[in-house]
């Protein structure tokens, strides 16, 4: 970050008039944000508010990785998205609202998922990472990349009501490198074990709070205004309203940098996570061959297994067994003909598939693919969505 | 009596319990406790070894208990005991 010949126009000098005028930031500090580069992994709920502040704060180049498009489903907490852009890819609309917010900044897209592949090329450009993405997978391999690469990872991380922040792989001015993601977490929870906040939910403004700080975290490591939180984890609980920061330490036993390190290149994230990509094949069935047992008038019992609160928002008739309490009321399954089970879109009732497959021995059970969705796509399109 | 505190994301097991009293001893002992209470919590703390998941963090006050005595790090009266999962925001996996 060679901030020292960065200059300002007149009218970037009245907009970033009141960091200047703060003593301890100054011009010096402003100058340092125009010349960092800033790579802004995941551009939702957290991406959201981290990159409208970073924008709005006068981060010179800002680099962001999505590949996801907006839905309306997201506009309850990605603040960055309108509904004039649903159906857009999320890195489009972000540039289009980013530089519609400051002109005096460069935005750079990437509309890609970020993978092995591809991250250390796109990641060594940028001197800041700030991770904001919604998958264990994920957040490995961007830990492993920055490591690598000896970049800070500004974390931010969601569920429901709790938020952590934390910066690791911070290096001070002593040259002491801090704690990263892997002496946090040695590895990921097994898949299914922690629900997704598709499945689990998330109050929308969380993510506006804890994005909010992660843009703050940035700027402090860019400018050096204040102490980072490195070696420290902030933990958020919005129902309490409780926080507390915790120390963390380097684990010497860290594959990636500890005492005997030995990983030295990107791996494989999906297989770490235990991600099955070869799962046993479960039968399935669209919407349309449904809907064409229920007016041909088959005989087959119908379960849901999402919440009640979802169920309350939309349904189609079927039994209720949330995937929590499949094993428990597996009594009220039929065994003598077709069942076919739905959740919002496929991922749930393929895993209480599997479930009673695997400790009942079912055997006539069929997954309705992409769930309750699907079905208002493709059958009544007059159904809710969510 | 020490407390407990249970994460959000970990409420839906113990009946949306946030925090329990439980004696003092070491953290193996207010975790076999809390999980005595919720068994239901077990495989969310607990690895196939007996040792803390690795994907669970567990602080005495501020402190990470690995960086203290792991399981066998002592729990004085009024000490708070927080439990900190990995948390990855949305999805289990990345789309494909």
């Amino acid at each position: 970050m060679d901030h020292e010949n960065i200059q300002f126009s007149k009218q970037e000098l009245s907009r970033y008039n009141r960091h200047i005028i703060i003593p301890e930031f100054g011009l010096s500090a402003q100058r340092k944000l125009k010349a960092a580069k800033v790579l802004v992994i995941g551009s939702g709920g957290l991406g959201s508010p981290s990159l409208l502040y970073m924008a709005a704060a006068g981060v010179g180049t800002i680099g962001i990785v999505d590949y996801d498009v907006v839905e309306d489903s997201n506009l309850h907490r990605q603040i960055l998205f309108g509904i004039e852009v649903v159906g857009l890819p999320k890195v489009e609309a972000a540039m289009h609202r980013l530089q519609n917010l400051n002109p005096h900044i460069i935005i750079k897209i990437y509309n890609t998922k970020l993978t092995s592949q591809n991250a250390m090329s796109i990641m060594k450009e940028y001197d800041v990472v700030a991770d904001g993405t919604d998958n264990f997978s994920t957040r490995y391999l961007v830990n492993d990349a920055c490591v690598l690469l000896g970049k800070p990872n500004v974390y931010a991380s969601i569920f429901q009501f709790d938020g952590q922040v934390t910066v690791f792989n911070y290096c001070n001015a002593l040259g002491e490198r801090g704690p990263n993601y892997r002496d946090l977490f040695s590895s990921p929870p097994p898949p299914g074990l922690v629900p997704s906040c598709a499945e689990g939910g998330v109050l929308g403004v969380l993510p506006g709070i804890i994005g909010s700080m992660q843009a703050l975290e940035v700027i402090k490591v860019i400018t050096g205004v204040g102490e980072p939180l490195s070696g420290r984890l902030f933990a958020f609980d919005a129902l309490t309203f409780e926080s507390k920061t915790f120390n963390i330490k380097r684990n010497p036993d860290n594959p990636l940098n500890g005492k005997n390190p030995t990983i030295n290149e990107l791996g494989d994230y999906d297989q770490f996570c235990n991600i099955q990509t070869d799962e046993k094949a479960i039968k399935e069935i669209t919407a349309k061959e449904l809907y064409e047992w229920q007016t041909r008038g088959d005989d087959f019992q119908l379960i849901d297994v999402r919440n009640l609160s979802e169920y309350e928002i939309v349904n189609i008739g079927a039994l209720l067994i949330p995937l929590s309490s499949i094993s428990t009321r597996a009594m009220e399954i039929s065994r003598d003909k077709k069942v076919v089970i739905h959740c919002k879109s496929g991922g749930r009732s393929a895993r209480a598939i599997r479930e009673l497959e695997e400790k009942f021995g079912f055997q006539n059970l069929y997954n309705l693919k992409g769930g309750i969705l699907a079905y208002a796509d493709e059958v009544e399109p007059e159904l809710a969505r969510y | 009596m020490a407390t407990i505190i249970i994460p959000t994301p970990l409420r839906r097991f113990t009946n949306n319990v946030a925090r329990m009293n439980v004696g003092a001893g070491n953290v193996s002992d207010a975790v076999l406790e809390l999980t005595s209470s919720f068994p239901e919590l077990k495989k969310h703390l607990i690895d196939t070894n007996g040792k803390i998941a690795p994907f669970i963090n567990i602080f005495v006050d501020n402190s990470d208990i690995r960086s203290l005595d792991r399981e066998q790090t002592q729990v004085k009266e009024n000490a708070v005991i927080f439990i900190i999962p990995a948390i990855a925001g949305g999805i289990t996996s990345p789309k494909k």
